[in-house]
C-alpha cells in the first residue's frame, strides 16, 4: 500500500529538535518563574523568615533557566552556520524578493485562506522564518536586559560583560520594566506560534506537528520544495 | 596655593584634641570604604594637605542636599570644610550678599582656576535659554559653564544635579538637566540621592579632599564605594523577601511583623544606594525600617517610574494605574479572540475541500 505520491523530507536535525524542545522548557520556566518574580503569591503565613525560602528558590530556578536559555541560543546561532540547508541562518532574513513574495502567499494562505502556487518552502515558510528572526531579536533582547541586572547581583566574569546594560538603559528601573513587559512577547509569541502550527498541519498536511519531534515532513512529489 | 594652615592645624585650632581628629580620621576612612589600613593615609593627608578651595552653588533645588550633609554629618566636617576651611562661596550659608558675594566667587575662581573644587546642588534650566534660574543677572547655565572652565573636578549633589529628579519628571517643563549632560571635560562625581546621605556626602568629599583623585566611579559616575550596591542587597528584611513573606497593606500583620515591603511597591532591588548601611540620622533609621517601601530617589527618572506603592510602574499612555501586565494582558485576550475568530472561519472555509480529501482517502484506503 505505499503511496507514490508522497515524498519524505529531512528537515530538521537533532540538534535543532533539542534545541527547538529545550529552548520551550526553558522559556516557559522563564515566563513562569519571571512572572511569579513581578506579582510574587499571597502567601500569608506566621512562619518566620529563616524557616523558608521558595521566592529565593524562585528566582534561582530563573536564573538557572536564563543560563540555559542564552547558551541553547548561542547555540542555534552555531547551528544556522553548520547546519543544513533548513537550519541555516539565511532562512530568517528576508534579503531576496523571492522570500518577501513568499511571506505574503503563506499571509494569503493563513488570513485569507487562499491556496496559492509554487507551493510554500518544505523548512520554515518564509513569513515564519521572519517570524523567529523577530523572536531572535527578542531573545537577544531579554537576555541582555536579564543579565544587566544580574550583572549586579553577581561577581562572575560572564554577567559583568553585560554591566554596561543598566546605564545604558538609564537605571535598573528601566531595565525591569522592559524585560517584565518583554515577557508578554514570549507569552503570545507561544499561544500564537502553537496555533499556527497546529493550522499547518490541518491545511497543509506535511506533517509540521510532528517534524518537530521525529524531524521529518512529507511532500507531495510532484511539487517543487 | 597660598600659605594656608594644614587641615590639621585648622582642625587643631578649633578646638579639637588630636584624639578628637583621630577619631574623625577613622570615622571617615570607615564611611569612604577605604580598608582600617588606610587610616594612616588619611591622617597623614589631612596633616600635609592645605586648604582646597571649594564653591558650592545651588540652582534648582530644595537645599535638601545641603540640610543632609549639615545635620547628619560628623561635626568637623561641617565646621572644618564648610565653615573655615575651604567654602569660599554657597548661597545659602554664606554671609556675605550682592556684590560682596559675587567678587568672593570671581575672586576665587580667578585666584585659583584649575585648583577649585565645584560642588553643585540642583539642576539646570536649559529650555529658553535657561531663563528659569538666574543668580545675580546670569542664567545658571551660563554659571555652571563659566565656574566648570576652572575646576578642577566637579560633585553633583543630589538627584537634581546627577540626574534632574523632579524638575527633570515629564514633561520637564524647564527643561532641566544634570551637570554631566552639559559639562562635558572635567571629571564629575555623581551623588544621587534626594537627598543623598550626610555621610556620604562627607565620605565623597574627604576622600577628594585628602587624596586628591577622583574615587572609583560606576557606569553612572557614582563612587562605587557608596552606590555599588542596591538597597536590597543589605536590607534587613532581605530574609522575608527571600522566604516569600510580604507585606500586602500596610497596616496588616505582616506589616507589623517586618516582612518584606516589595508587594508595596519597594523599589530597593533597583536602587543603589547606601541606606542600609549608612542608614539616616546618625545611624538611626531609613525608610523601610521605618516601616516604609523604598521610593528608589537615588535613580534615575524615579519620579517617572511611579506609582511609589507598586512594583510595576504604570505604562506610559494608558494612565496611572495600567502596568506592563494589564496592556500583555490585553494584547493575550485580542489574540486568543482572533485565533479562536480563524479556526472557525478555516474550518468553514475549506469544509468542502477537507470533506473531499477525507471521502479520497477513504477510497485510497480500500475502504
Ligand atoms: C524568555 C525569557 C525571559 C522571560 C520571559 C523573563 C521574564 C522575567 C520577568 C517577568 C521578571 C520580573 C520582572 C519584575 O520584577 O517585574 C524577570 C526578572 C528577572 N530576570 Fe528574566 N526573563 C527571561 C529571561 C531572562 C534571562 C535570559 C535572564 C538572564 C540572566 C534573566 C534575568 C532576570 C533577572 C536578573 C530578573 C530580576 C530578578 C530579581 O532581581 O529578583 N531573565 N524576568
Ligand atoms: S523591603 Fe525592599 S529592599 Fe528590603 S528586602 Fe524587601 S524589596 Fe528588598
Amino acid at each position: 500500500m505505499e503511496d507514490q505520491k508522497i515524498k519524505r523530507v529531512y528537515v530538521w536535525e537533532i540538534p535543532v529538535r533539542i534545541y527547538h524542545w529545550l529552548n520551550a522548557l526553558v522559556v516557559v520556566t522563564l515566563a513562569v518563574t519571571g512572572y511569579l518574580i513581578g506579582n510574587p503569591l499571597a502567601i500569608q503565613s506566621s512562619a518566620e523568615a529563616y524557616l523558608g525560602y521558595w521566592f529565593g528558590t524562585v528566582r534561582f530556578i530563573h536564573f538557572v533557566a536564563a543560563f540555559i536559555f542564552f547558551f541553547n541560543f548561542l547555540f542555534r546561532i552555531y547551528w544556522g552556520f553548520a547546519g543544513n540547508k533548513y537550519a541555516d541562518w539565511k532562512n530568517f532574513i528576508p534579503y531576496t524578493k523571492k522570500y518577501i513574495r513568499e511571506c505574503y502567499d503563506v499571509l494569503k494562505l493563513d488570513i485569507l485562506h487562499i491556496k496559492v502556487k509554487p507551493f510554500i518552502s518544505v523548512g520554515h515558510n518564509a513569513l515564519a522564518g521572519l517570524t523567529y528572526f523577530l523572536t531572535f531579536l527578542a531573545f537577544l533582547f531579554q537576555s541582555i536586559t536579564g543579565f544587566g541586572m544580574y550583572s549586579a547581583m553577581s561577581d562572575s566574569f560572564f554577567p559583568k560583560l553585560f554591566a554596561w546594560v543598566v546605564p545604558f538603559l538609564g537605571g535598573d528601573f528601566a531595565v525591569r520594566q522592559w524585560h517584565h513587559l518583554m515577557m508578554w512577547f514570549f507569552i503570545i509569541f507561544a499561544v500564537v506560534h502553537v496555533y499556527i502550527v497546529f493550522y499547518h498541519d490541518y491545511v497543509e498536511r506535511r506533517g509540521v506537528l510532528s517534524s518537530m519531534a521525529g524531524g521529518w515532513k512529507f511532500i507531495e512529489k510532484d511539487k517543487p520544495t | 596655593m597660598e600659605e594656608s594652615p594644614t587641615i590639621y592645624e585648622q582642625i587643631r585650632t578649633s578646638g579639637y584634641s588630636r584624639r578628637d581628629f583621630l577619631k574623625f580620621c577613622a570615622w571617615v576612612t570607615a564611611f569612604m570604604g577605604i580598608e582600617a589600613s588606610g587610616i594612616g593615609n588619611v591622617v597623614r593627608a589631612m596633616e600635609t594637605k592645605h586648604r582646597l578651595p571649594v564653591v558650592w552653588f545651588h540652582f534648582q533645588e530644595c537645599t535638601c542636599c545641603s540640610e543632609s550633609f549639615l545635620r547628619s554629618s560628623h561635626p568637623i566636617v561641617a565646621e572644618i570644610i564648610l565653615d573655615k576651611l575651604s567654602l569660599a562661596y554657597t548661597e545659602t550659608l554664606q554671609a556675605a550678599a550682592g556684590y560682596q558675594a559675587e567678587e568672593v566667587l570671581y575672586n576665587t575662581m580667578k585666584k585659583y582656576k584649575g585648583e577649585y573644587l565645584m560642588l553643585v546642588e540642583g539642576s539646570v534650566p536649559t529650555d529658553n535659554d535657561g531663563v528659569y534660574c538666574c543668580i545675580a543677572g546670569k542664567t545658571s547655565l551660563d554659571i555652571v559653564k563659566e565656574a566648570a572652565e576652572g575646576a578642577k573636578a566637579i560633585i553633583s549633589w543630589g538627584s537634581c544635579a546627577s540626574n534632574g529628579c523632579i524638575q527633570a519628571a515629564n514633561p520637564n517643563p524647564t527643561g532641566a538637566t544634570p551637570i554631566h549632560k552639559i559639562i562635558k571635560n572635567k571629571p564629575i562625581i555623581n551623588v544621587p540621592g534626594c537627598p543623598p546621605i550626610g555621610e556620604v556626602m562627607a565620605g565623597v568629599i574627604v576622600y577628594l579632599l585628602t587624596f586628591d583623585r577622583i574615587p572609583e566611579l560606576d557606569g553612572m559616575g557614582r563612587p562605587k564605594a557608596f552606590y555599588s550596591r542596591r538597597i536590597h542587597d543589605t536590607c534587613y528584611r532581605r530574609p522575608n523577601y527571600d522566604a516569600g513573606l510580604f507585606v500586602e497593606s500596610f497596616d496588616d500583620e505582616s506589616a507589623r511583623k517586618g516582612y518584606c515591603l516589595y508587594k508595596m511597591g519597594c523599589k530597593g532591588p533597583v536602587t543603589y544606594n547606601a541606606c542600609a548601611v549608612t542608614k539616616w540620622n546618625n545611624g538611626v533609621s531609613y525608610p523601610i525600617k521605618s516601616g516604609h517601601p523604598c521610593i528608589g530617589c537615588s535613580e534615575e527618572n524615579f519620579w517617572d517610574n511611579g506609582p511609589f506603592y507598586q512594583h510595576l510602574a504604570s505604562f506610559p499612555g494608558f494612565g496611572i494605574e495600567t502596568t506592563a501586565d494589564d496592556i500583555g494582558l490585553a494584547v493575550g485576550a485580542v489574540t486568543v479572540a482572533g485565533i479562536a475568530a480563524h479556526a472557525v472561519r478555516a474550518n468553514i472555509k475549506k469544509r468542502k475541500l477537507i470533506n473531499a480529501d477525507i471521502e479520497e482517502s477513504k477510497k485510497e484506503g480500500g475502504e
